[in-house]
């Protein structure tokens, strides 16, 4: 297991509103290995930054809280570590791409500073002049001329800015990013520009990342390994290959029913009838019973278990249970 | 940016003209007469048929506004009805009495509302933000003449630790005669500025920038300062910038208090003798020390926010 980089055990997150305790992560598990990007795919609502903010311990609090689980981080659990500690891990050791690069920049300091600022934070003693030619080099490196060092993020267009996160987000060559859908504000030209430039920086500094997403494209094109979230609980996990080939859960399916295809003629898109459970009232079973179609009574009062089957890929479905051809999990 | 400056200062005339008229006419619609107030009790009506002639208070409203705006434009201001003195010397010899006080309050308002509206905000609804907001509506509800006057009941008379009344010669008695009545003036202004950078600071603190620069692992401290501060800045400028123009034309109350030689009293005691020369003098010398105040303001925000700035050097 010494290739497992992050390791989530049972991470459960919640937040408390006027209408109770919204249960945004329900003992999550995911696992990332070194040098591989995993995808993290699910509806909005689902608990997909919930989980990535969790690993970063930035979940506002109050109203958030971290109320059970562990998080091992090259096997240390960054849920124990103090505060200073997980400081000098934001930013030098899991980096973190904000979903909105129209709001994720302070507009009143120049982007060269915002690239300056986490060297300067996490190497205090290199020399200025030398923390700014890193900076400079930074900005070249996501394609933007440190000319415009000197510059305000209202100067720049929107998959300009996305770069800056970038490069802010790899200044300090961390060795794991937490990409939290970092192109659904960006067109679709802008979308793929922008992720080819994250998967070649990652693959040259040998990053692992964490992808957030709804995309189930651009899952194929970016990840090793696929997770599949709804209602705060991974429901499935296997590689690209046992998600999109083998595909176990029948919310998965879904997924996949709902994506258009160039090469079959169909007249509609299979949608998923329904809505995600409210999270502050979650149901007793499956949480995804109510929109399955192969829902029996036991589902609905019987909340599986995340099983995993002999070649890795893990699935939590009560009809798996019985079939016998999946072991156990937790 | 210049040109912007230029724009502004020139906007000053259309201001200038407005305020004197409507004082002119607020003067002329309230009772009593000038010239009986200058002659006293014992004037023949002769003497004063003849002083109002002197004056010329025999001609219609607009002519006697038509004067007046002549000769300001000459940079006369006349002299004053009560002892000849001209007005403009006594306005540039009264005012550097306010401007101290409107500094002195400005700084106590800026040194408690900043702090504590920081920690108001960054603490929301905890014991400390409620106590500091019942505070800051404590302050900003209560009279101003009131206060001083609890002021002078405490540390003058009962206490005795400062002067109750004036301004002291020489540096250090005069420091000493500025604190009460600093102290008094500053406190509402502390009470709005404390409010507005609360809930300037509650804006931003949930940004997605302000993640950001937790994500790269900055401490707290300068996330305060350098990323939730700074962007919550303009709001407060805004507030302070009004507070202080607000304190230097309302500073009568605080200097009738405590006799505080300033400009606001030279005001209040012209209203009363009706002497008007002097009246329309400081108005309007308070009147472009407002616009002055609110484009400094202006020019402000271009170095704290370099959005305005783009907007200013396209030449808006």
């Amino acid at each position: 297991m010494d290739d497992v980089l992050l390791d989530i055990k049972n991470l459960s997150i919640c937040y408390s509103t006027e209408d109770g305790e919204v249960h945004a992560l329900n003992n999550a598990d995911l696992t990332l290995h070194r040098g591989e990007s995993l995808g993290l795919v699910g509806e909005t609502g689902a608990g997909k930054t919930t989980l990535a903010r969790g690993v970063m311990r930035l979940i506002p609090n109050p109203p958030g809280k971290v109320v059970g689980g562990e998080i091992f981080y090259d096997g240390r659990d960054l849920l124990k570590l103090s505060e200073a500690d997980m400081r000098r891990i934001r930013g030098r050791e899991i980096s973190m791409i904000f979903q909105d690069p129209m709001t994720s920049l302070n507009p009143v300091m120049t982007v060269g500073d915002q690239i300056l600022e986490v060297i300067n934070v996490h190497h205090p003693d290199l020399p200025r002049h030398e923390a700014r030619k890193k900076a400079e080099e930074m900005m070249e490196m996501v394609g933007i001329t440190s000319s415009r060092y000197e510059d305000y993020p209202h100067q720049f267009s929107g998959g300009m800015k996305q770069r800056v996160v970038i490069a802010i987000a790899l200044a300090c060559s961390p060795k794991m990013l937490i990409a939290d859908e970092p192109t659904t504000a960006l067109d679709v030209t802008i979308q793929a520009q922008v992720l080819e430039m994250i998967r070649d920086l990652k693959e040259k500094n040998n990053t692992s990342m964490l992808l957030i997403t709804h995309d189930l494209g651009v899952v194929a094109q970016n990840c090793d390994r696929v997770a599949i979230i709804y209602s705060g609980e991974i429901v499935e996990y296997g590689t690209l290959h046992q998600i999109y080939k083998e595909t176990l859960h029948p919310y998965t399916e879904g997924l996949f029913g709902s994506i258009p295809n160039l090469t079959s003629n169909i007249k509609r898109l299979a949608a998923i009838d329904g809505m995600m459970p409210d999270p502050t009232a979650l149901p007793a079973g499956c949480k995804f019973a109510d929109r399955c179609k192969y829902a029996t009574d036991r589902c609905r009062t019987e909340h599986p278990r995340l099983l995993e089957r002999e070649d890795g890929h893990k699935v939590r479905c009560i009809r798996y249970e019985s079939s016998g051809e999946v072991t156990e999990n937790g | 940016m210049h040109k912007y400056i230029i724009k502004r200062l020139l906007m000053l005339i259309p201001v200038i003209i407005g305020v004197t008229f409507i004082v002119f006419f607020i003067l002329n619609l309230s009772p009593g007469d000038p010239a009986a107030m200058i002659l006293g009790d014992q004037a023949t009506a002769e003497a004063l048929a003849m002083k109002r002639e002197e004056l010329g208070l025999n001609d219609p409203m607009l002519v006697r506004y038509a004067h007046y705006m002549g000769g300001l434009l000459h940079g006369d201001m006349g002299v004053s009805y009560k002892n000849s003195i001209s007005v403009w010397g006594q306005v540039v010899d009264r005012f550097p009495n306010t401007a101290i006080l409107a500094v002195a309050a400005i700084l106590v308002a800026l040194l408690i509302g900043i702090p504590t509206g920081i920690i108001s905000a960054k603490k929301q609804y905890s014991a400390m933000d409620n106590i500091s907001m019942v505070l800051a509506l404590i302050g900003v509800s209560m009279p101003v003449f009131w206060l001083g006057l609890l002021m002078v009941i405490l540390f003058a008379l009962k206490l005795g630790w400062l002067p109750s009344q004036g301004m002291g010669v020489g540096l250090g008695p005069m420091l000493k005669s500025l604190i009460l009545p600093a102290i008094t003036l500053g406190t509402s202004s502390a009470a709005v500025i404390t409010r507005m950078t609360r809930s300037s600071m509650l804006e931003v603190i949930r940004q997605d920038y302000i993640s950001t620069a937790r994500a790269k692992g900055v401490d707290e401290r300068t996330v305060t300062y350098r990323h939730m501060l700074k962007n919550a800045l303009i709001p407060i400028i805004t507030a302070v910038g009004l507070q202080f123009s607000h304190l230097l034309g309302g500073a009568m109350l605080t200097e009738t208090v405590f006799s505080w030689p300033g400009l606001g009293r030279l005001m209040v005691d012209s209203i009363k003798s009706k002497d008007i020369p002097m009246v329309l003098g400081c108005v309007i010398f308070l009147a472009v020390m407002f616009t002055v105040v609110n484009l400094i303001v202006d020019i402000i925000y271009a170095f704290v926010d370099p959005r305005i700035k783009s907007l200013y050097r396209r030449g808006k």
